[in-house]
Order: structure tokens, then sequence, then C-alpha cells
């Protein structure tokens, strides 16, 4: 037991020392990113976001970073840690959803599958483009009518008898869907087929006849993000096309796992802008003559929402150390995503609250973090399918049906 | 194949006929306490307390970046540092940015180091790098601000040296440099080696790349005490130091600014303030 003397000093903008877990490496991966993110992403998120758009040309500046399938190995990936992804999730969120939804897709939702599923060619084909920002992926799986429920998909993929494929069917929801260069598409096969109905992975080349992607208008959430249907008529592809080693819904639900990964650190980068930016509003604003960050009502809820977005990190860099040592389990990524998505919104709202009118106006982050984080608690799994995760793990009985 | 020419404690080569086909650059970083946690001074040794965390000097950078472009494909770029503790973040840094190596002098005994101390010890750690054709430095740290460092290594390695660069363009065994002066810039010809200090912001530094990062785990770094350089205690640190600190005080508060009416005539007055100075 140390009788040290405790020191009485913290730091406002890490509170619990966490950068002390991290490990240089982490740290270098983190601030370069930090650094990326205050010069790429947060002079202009203001207005991509005012403006419903997200540059195109990002996706290189992503893949000359290392950013894109950074936790894979081999073909053109840096292949670090699945802590260091975490963190550089953390680092993008902070600048905007947006930008790590680019992140998340790309490299979980797109280049996984085909890393972790496909053929040899298909690695060749896409991955090292993919890496490198030049070729952009995209993930359909959710449709209009199957969002929790996605085994009740109705996208067909029909073999024919020389092998080939032939897709029907619309996707909805689909982050980058009308910038993409590929699409990993999922379908049922024919229930008389060899696949017996089980659903299979596509490799779609977006310029294939049949493939359109019309882009989804009017959002007011994740604004700073491409969202589009996938509209798959008589998409007909070759039979190298098939994800040659995954059948079921093993393959998709190990793609969303993935994502939910970046997601638990990414919110927290999310909550993490709006906790500074209230606390540095807190300091400048000046009410009956002291700033406002004198009085305790003030100072309850930067103290709640410091603790929330550190504990909440904390949470995060256990779950990515036990994802590098190969001991996550499904249930605790959904531990890790229901309590910081949901400690995100708190804090988001709390922080708004100290900005007042001003926490309305794009000119400060937090109402964009706020609005984005709405997506972020539905996307990748609703907050209730992940309580009915947890549930079902702690009680031994399935409730989603 | 260039030749080779060994001179002193050190050597270097030299390419006679046309570009360099093969460059290496060595280039002088500092690893300093993080400008983002305020710094404090050590009361009694009026010097800035060093033991916390200690980052790669953003006006490094912009040497570290000026040596990738020049080596290319091509060539070899060689950090050389000196700090305390054997600290290394900073140079992982620069490592991961593309640096090939590090040479590290790290010793109890260089505590207190003046400038000409620090470019002594520089010099010997560069003759410790292998063969190079350029030393680059920045123009001045961002902690110490003596902006002696890269003269002095120069004259204590017998090498030109050329401040103040804005561009380099290798020609021959020679170099072009435009240097930076208050009225626009010089074109100055050099010949190789040669030390050269680069301004900041002259080039955008690149961010580390996750392979870079990656690739720097497994990069040289040469971590030397002052016996390996061949130096002696008594010659650096606070007992080799030329200069002392007698006193620090703190800077006088900024005072207000000026405000002036405008009567018709104020864009006099903002003309001579900005004449005074010499911005236009």
């Amino acid at each position: 037991m140390s009788h040290q003397p405790l020191r009485q000093a913290i730091d406002p903008l890490d509170p619990l020392h966490l950068d002390g877990l991290l490990s240089e490496e982490e740290l270098l991966v983190r601030d370069t990113v930090r650094r990326f993110v205050g010069d790429r992403v947060l002079p202009d998120v203001g207005e991509w976001f005012d403006q419903g758009t997200f540059p195109r040309e990002m996706a290189q500046a992503f893949g000359d970073l290392g950013l894109l399938g950074m936790h894979l190995e081999g073909y053109g990936c840096a292949g670090t840690s699945a802590t260091a992804y975490g963190l550089a999730c953390l680092e993008l969120e902070a600048g905007d959803s947006g930008a790590r939804s680019f992140v998340s897709v790309q490299g979980s939702l797109a280049m996984f599958p085909i890393w972790a599923f496909g053929s040899e060619e298909q690695k060749q084909e896409w991955l090292p483009r993919m890496a490198a920002g030049t070729a952009i992926g995209c993930f359909g799986l959710t449709e209009p009518d199957s969002g929790s429920d996605p085994s009740s998909m109705r996208t067909t993929a029909r073999q024919l008898p020389n092998g080939d494929w032939v897709l029907n069917g619309t996707k909805m929801w689909i982050t980058n869907g009308s910038i993409a260069d590929v699409a990993v598409v999922w379908a049922v096969t024919d229930p008389e087929g060899p696949d017996n109905g089980a659903v299979r992975g596509f490799v779609v080349p977006t310029d294939t006849p049949g493939f359109s992607a019309p882009v989804i208008h009017k959002k007011v959430s994740l604004r700073a993000s491409i969202t589009s249907e996938l509209v798959l008529q008589e998409v007909h592809l070759p039979a190298g096309a098939v994800l040659p080693n995954v059948t079921g819904m093993r393959g998709p639900l190990s793609c969303l796992n993935e994502a939910r990964f970046g997601i638990l650190f990414g919110a927290c980068g999310a909550a993490r802008a709006c906790y500074e930016s209230a606390l540095s509003y807190s300091l400048e604003r000046v009410q009956f003559g002291k700033p406002i960050a004198s009085f305790q009502l003030t100072q309850k809820k930067l103290t709640e929402m410091a603790i929330a977005v550190h504990t909440g990190t904390l949470l995060s860099m256990h779950l990515g150390r036990m994802k590098d040592a190969g001991t996550l389990a499904t249930p605790q990524v959904s531990i890790g995503k229901l309590n910081n998505v949901a400690m995100a919104l708190r804090v988001a709202r709390e922080a708004r609250a100290i900005l007042g009118a001003n926490g309305i106006t794009l000119e400060y982050p937090v109402v964009r973090h706020m609005v984005n984080l709405e997506s972020v608690y539905t996307y990748e799994g609703t907050n209730e399918i992940h309580t009915l995760i947890v549930g079902n793990a702690l009680t031994g009985i399935p409730a989603f049906g | 194949m260039p030749s080779t020419v060994v001179a002193g404690s050190f050597c270097y080569r030299r390419v006679t006929v046309g570009k360099l086909s093969y460059m290496n650059v060595v280039v002088c970083v500092k690893q300093i306490p993080d400008p983002a946690d305020p710094g404090a001074l050590d009361p009694t040794t009026k010097t800035l307390k060093r033991d916390g965390k200690l980052i790669l000097d953003e006006s490094d950078s912009y040497g570290v970046e000026m040596a990738l472009q020049l080596v290319g494909d091509s060539g070899e770029v060689t950090l050389v540092s000196m700090a305390p503790n054997g600290e290394v973040s900073g140079l992982r840094t620069a490592l991961a940015m593309g640096a090939a190596k590090a040479v590290l002098v790290s010793d109890d005994a260089l505590k207190g180091s003046d400038s000409l101390t620090t470019a002594k010890v520089l010099a010997k750690a560069i003759g410790r790098a292998g063969d190079y054709d350029l030393v680059l430095a920045a123009t001045e740290s961002s902690d110490g601000y003596t902006g002696t460092v890269p003269e002095q290594i120069a004259e204590v390695l017998g090498l030109p040296s050329v401040t103040f660069a804005k561009s380099i363009t290798v020609d021959g065994s020679s170099i072009k440099v435009d240097r930076q002066t208050e009225a626009g810039y010089d074109e100055v010809t050099c010949p190789l080696p040669a030390v050269v200090s680069v301004t900041a912001g002259v080039v955008e530094p690149r961010y580390p790349s996750f392979k870079g990062i990656m690739a720097a785990k497994s990069k040289p770094v040469d971590q030397v005490g002052i016996a390996d350089l061949g130096l002696d205690a008594g010659a650096v640190g606070w007992a080799g130091a030329g200069q002392e600190i007698v006193e620090v005080v703190a800077a006088e508060a900024r005072e207000a600014g000026e405000v002036i009416e405008d009567d018709g005539e104020a864009y006099n007055r903002i003309v001579t303030f900005l004449s005074d100075l010499k911005v236009i």
C-alpha cells in the first residue's frame, strides 16, 4: 500500500490520465489522427454538414494516412492493433460522426468481409485500392423493411446454371452508397439451391448494369456523410463475385461487430468534443459578473460530463485490450456501444445546455454532434437490440422475437 | 559510385558529376516539452524543466520534411538528437515520417549544456551517423530559441553554413539555397557537404503514416553516452558551459493596443505603424 501523498492537480482534458495506459505507438497514432482532424476536418466540417455533403477527396487523404482498413494485415493495410483502430475512430468522431462513419464503413464493413471471407482474386483486386482510398466501398445489409431483423431480407441471389449470379432487391441507409466503387451486398439464395436459402455476400462493382444508388436527402443527422439506397435490378455477376468463405448471417454480423467496436470508441470522441467545448465556453461566458463555470450547477454538469466521457473511454480501452488479446465477446461489444453512445448523447445535451442559445448553431460543434449521435444510437444495432443481446447473454433467454 | 573522403573524425561523401544519385541527409532534431502543457523553469538551474513527456519540436518537422523530399527514394535521412533520460518519443515521430535511423546522445553529464557544447556533442554524433552529404537543422528550437547551434555545428565540423533556407535544390556537388531575408530572399550556392538551417513553415510536414508508425518501431536508434563519442564529462554540461544564466525575470505584461479614431486620416497612422514594423 502506497503512502505517497496524492497530487492535487489533474489535467482537465485527461482527468483520469488515460494517456498513461497507451503505448508510444498508440499515442503516436492518436496524436496523428487528432492533428489530421484539426487540420483537415474541423475547419470545414460545419460547412459540409450545412451543405449535406462529404468530399470524396477526403478518401485519399484518409488512405494516405493509413486509416482505411488500418487494423487489417497485408494488401496495403497498416496492420495496427485494434486499440489503435479504436483510438483513430475516437479522434475522427471528435471531428464528426460522418468522418468516422466513412472510415468504419470502408474498413470494417467493406474491406473486412473481403479480407476475411474473400477469394485471393477479390482481395488483390480491391483491398490495396480501398486501403489507398482510390476505391470506395459500401455495405448493403439493411433494407426498407428489414432493419433489426436482417435475416428477413428480401434481396435475392439467383444462381444460373453456368454458376453466375443474378441479384435483385433494395438496400436502405447505405453510407457512401452513391460514391462507392464497390458494394458488399448480402442476399438470400434460392431455398432449393446448393446453399439452401442461406445468406451469401457478393462483391458488386457499382458500374455493373442494373445497379443504382439514389441519394437519401433531407437528413437532419449525419449530414456530413453520404447516405443512399442501393437498387439492384437483375444485376448479373460472375460466379467469382460471391464471397467464398462464409455462408449465413455470421458473415454480415461479424462485419457489424467490427464496426460496432469502432463506434464504441468513436462515441467517446463526440462526447469529448462536446465536453471540451462546454468547458471552454463556460470559462469564457460571463453572466452575473463571473464566468458561468463559477456556478455550482455548471460545475455539476461539467463534472458529470468529464466523468462520463473518461470512464466511457476507459471502458473502450479495456475492450480494445480484450480485442487485441482475442478474448472479446459479442455481448461485451454491445455493452460498450450501449453505454458509450447513450453516454455521448447525454453529454451532448448537457453541453448544449451550457452553451445556451449558442449551442444550437453550427459555430460550435455541440449540436452537430448531438444530432449525429441520434443516428449512431440506432445504426450498427439499435440500442434496443444491443440491450437484448446483453439480456440474452445474462439470462440465457433470447427475447428478440 | 561516389568517392568517400575521410576528414578528421568523420567522413562524408562527395559527388562531383551530375545530380546526386544517392543522398544521405542528417537532420538535427530536438525533443522538447509539449508546448500544450504549461512549461516551468527550474528555479535552481534557471533552465526549462524537462522531466515530463517530450515531443518532436515542430520547428524540426520542417527540416525532416525537407530532407525526406530531397532524398526521395534514393537516399536516407538520419536523425541526430540530444535528450535527457533516453527519451525517444519525438524521434519515433520523425522515424514514422520516413527517417531511416537515429543517433541519440543521452547522458546525465549533459545537463546544463550551453549551445556551443550542444553543437560540439551533435557534431560528434553526426560523425557517428555515417556518410552524409548535407546536415539540416531548424533555425532555432521552440523552447530555447538561441538560434546559434546550426552555425556552431558547421564551425565545429569545418563545413560551410547557410541559414534561413526556404528551399534547397541539389546541383551536382553543390546546393542552391533560397535564403529568406527581411526583404525577400537571396539565392546562395554552396558546396556540399554543408550545414543548412531551415526556416519554419517553408514546407508542409507530412503526417506520420500508420505504416510508418508501425515501421518506426523497428528502425534503429543508436543510443550513446558522451564516453561513446570520446567526450569528457568535464567538457560538457554545467562543467563545460561557457555561459551562465545569471537571472530569469518574468516578461513584461503586454501593453494595451493603441486605438486610432478615424478622422479621415487614420490610414496614415496605420501605414506608419506597419512601416515601423517593417511589414510594408
